[in-house]
């Protein structure tokens, strides 16, 4: 396995900090300013994205769930693109199409998302497959909460990427719940990662608020599915610090529990462990702090400034005139 | 020109269009050694082997999933689905990603994809293997649905759905399988969203797609005994509809009566009806009709299915009245 320069660690601290703020950012503006998205944030889930798709090629691809945003900041998508999106701007991702948190850009190896939960699963099935087939050594990373594994999509898809041995690996970020349901009764098993036995492939738990060891375990299964050693199934306990959309009626979770997984903050667990084995300054990264606050605040500006898509490109672009993939 | 059945004709889309571009695979249930339940694809996995010809689990939702996953990578996946009655499993996969890909991307993404489907009432299959789902589909910005009534036509359309760079659901009726009819053997496609004109007439438009053609040309055949030439249209792509064909057809006979063996309600007929008064509202010398199925589910009894299916009695009766004859 690579070991991380520091000039990794403070990428990645540096990914994790732009991810938070950003999100702190999009939930303000639809609070309080004119933000058209109706914002699914995964503050606090951070270390999931952003561990999972550092150690990705440029050719690797992903496929996000709607609570996946660091993934998108890893693959290269810009916070003014990102945010842009989020304001519904012509300049954001497919230019006012689509919403950000399910942007695609096949330039930057992220398909588009699904609003049916875990609907694109079986995509990354199919665009391992298309590896597999062409002898390419490309992964695809496929992202979902705790609620998809409860879709037949997941089950189906698992299935077909077990017994093909695909170079897939399924990334579930559980939070521990399904807008309002806790896994603790739409789930009769501790670890999702159980049900990878079920399909004859590896399954692993993994603590999903240590971006280092989401990082690491990731890393071997890619490095299992470059190897033509079959899929993995990477489960990453986790929390959502806020609801499940900015608009969510009620929160019933208990205060308690909110707040000791706030204690477990993956961001600043982060932040201390770089200082602490004295990789980072403290210096250092309030510098990396800065430096975000001033990206997002000019990613902000720029979504304002930018016009709406003009009315009439509503009417394109829904056939493709030619072939255009990834 | 050689005669052979619509099964072989494609068939013969398939390997074709394999043998041109390495990018042709065929996914579905028991398409390898054993070549698909109606034996469509007999004989390709002989020839290709289990790469490009990749058997699955029973799992629709997720064949079709994957075949989008790869279709945007750039390969060209046809799906079998074993009958169209699958469809509603594999319909969140085409109606909200297959379809929406496109767009989403804004133009920089396509879907390379082509699900056939055998569909259609009359083989005694029960209600679960008979349906005809056509018009589902033709709501859904971003799907194209064809239907070919001929084996020649089977394969040029096949032929151009496969080229598509648009996820295409081609429906090819079971009871239409077995017939034998002469099909070029050159290359050649059959462009999406023409129409054909199967019989001239002066009369009447007959508008028809898929088993309904040829009870159309017999029915026309009737009515010319009766002093009635109608005009039969053969729609071959359902979506996008060749609008233009259908209206300068009703412009020459005033007359337009649409079948299909789909349930009437909510059949493409109403949307070809729609357009037909609106484009030719002035040259209509009577009420558009339309002969479709009805709204029950296909019933298993020869009785019960022989009376559900439109058939060419009604077309004749239907028009008929139109005359008042």
């Amino acid at each position: 396995m690579k070991k991380l320069a520091k000039a990794d660690h403070l990428e990645m601290y540096r990914l994790l900090f732009l991810t938070r703020h950003t999100e702190e950012r999009m939930v303000e503006y639809h609070h309080h300013s004119p933000l058209t998205e109706l914002p699914h944030v995964s503050i606090g889930q951070e270390a999931i994205s952003v561990g999972a798709c550092y150690n990705l090629r440029a050719d690797d691809l992903i496929l996000p769930s709607l609570r996946t945003r660091g993934a998108f900041m890893v693959k290269g998508i810009s916070s003014r693109q990102m945010m842009a999106g989020a304001f519904a701007k012509v300049t954001g991702s497919g230019r006012g199409k689509n919403t950000s948190h399910h942007l695609g850009d096949r330039k930057k190896g992220v398909i588009a998302g699904s609003g049916i939960v875990g609907g694109h699963i079986p995509l990354g099935v199919g665009t391992a497959l298309a590896a597999k087939l062409r002898k390419q050594d490309y992964v695809s990373v496929v992202f979902f909460g705790d609620g998809a594994t409860n879709r037949g999509d997941f089950h189906e898809a698992l299935n077909l990427a077990a017994i093909w041995k695909l170079p897939v690996v399924f990334v579930c970020e559980n939070n521990l719940y399904a807008i309002s349901t806790p896994a603790s009764y739409h789930v009769a098993i501790k670890d999702i990662a159980d049900r990878a036995a079920a399909y004859g492939m590896t399954g692993v738990v993994v603590d999903g608020n240590d971006v280092l060891a989401v990082y690491n375990e990731s890393q071997k299964a890619y490095d299992r599915a470059r190897k033509g050693e079959g899929p993995t199934l990477l489960e990453c306990k986790t929390y959502r610090w806020r609801g499940h959309s900015e608009r969510d009626p009620r929160d019933d979770r208990p205060k308690e529990e909110i707040e000791a997984w706030k204690a477990r903050c993956p961001v600043k667990h982060y932040r201390e462990y770089l200082i602490s084995q004295g990789i980072a300054t403290e210096e250092e990264l309030e510098a990396l702090d800065e430096s975000v606050k001033e990206e997002v605040k000019d990613a902000i500006k720029f979504a304002e400034d930018s016009p709406y898509p003009p009315a009439e490109e509503a009417l394109l672009h829904t056939y493709a005139a030619k072939k255009d993939v990834m | 020109m050689k005669k052979i059945t619509m099964r072989e004709a494609i068939r013969e889309a398939l390997m074709e269009e394999m043998e041109i571009d390495a990018d042709v695979i065929l996914i579905g249930e028991d398409i390898g050694s054993y070549g698909g339940t109606l034996q469509v694809t007999a004989g390709i996995w002989d020839k290709f082997g289990s790469e490009r010809v990749i058997d699955t689990p029973i799992s629709e939702a997720a064949i079709t999933g994957a075949a989008i996953g790869a279709a945007m990578m750039g390969m060209k996946p046809v799906v079998e689905l074993m009958f169209s009655d699958f469809l509603p499993i594999a319909a969140d996969q085409l109606v909200n990603n297959a379809a929406k890909m496109c767009y989403a991307y804004d133009g920089d993404m396509s879907v390379p994809l082509v699900i056939r489907a055998p569909f259609g009432a009359g083989s005694r299959s029960g209600m679960h293997h008979s349906q005809n789902l056509e018009a589902w589909f033709t709501n859904v910005p971003g799907i194209k649905v064809l239907m070919p009534a001929t084996a020649a036509d089977a394969k040029g359309l096949l032929k151009a759905a496969i080229r598509e760079p648009n996820p295409v659901i081609f429906l090819e009726h079971k009871l239409l399988y077995g017939v034998r009819e002469e099909v070029p053997e050159e290359d050649f496609v059959i462009p999406i969203g023409k129409a054909t004109i199967r019989r001239e007439g002066k009369d009447l438009t007959i508008v028809s797609c898929g088993a309904m053609v040829n009870k159309s040309l017999r029915a026309a055949e009737e009515l010319a005994k009766l002093g009635i030439d109608a005009e039969v249209v053969d729609l071959r792509s359902i979506k996008p509809l060749d609008t233009q064909t259908i209206v300068e057809s009703v412009i020459k006979t005033s007359r337009l009566l649409i079948t299909h063996e789909a349930p009437m309600i909510g059949g493409i007929g109403g949307e070809i009806a729609a357009v037909v008064s609106k484009e030719a509202f002035g040259y209509l010398d009577a009420p558009i009709e339309r002969v479709g199925a009805q709204d029950t589910p296909v019933p298993f009894s020869p009785t019960l299915e022989d009376f559900y299916i439109p058939s060419e009695q009604r077309i004749i009766q239907t028009a008929r009245e139109m005359f008042g004859k």
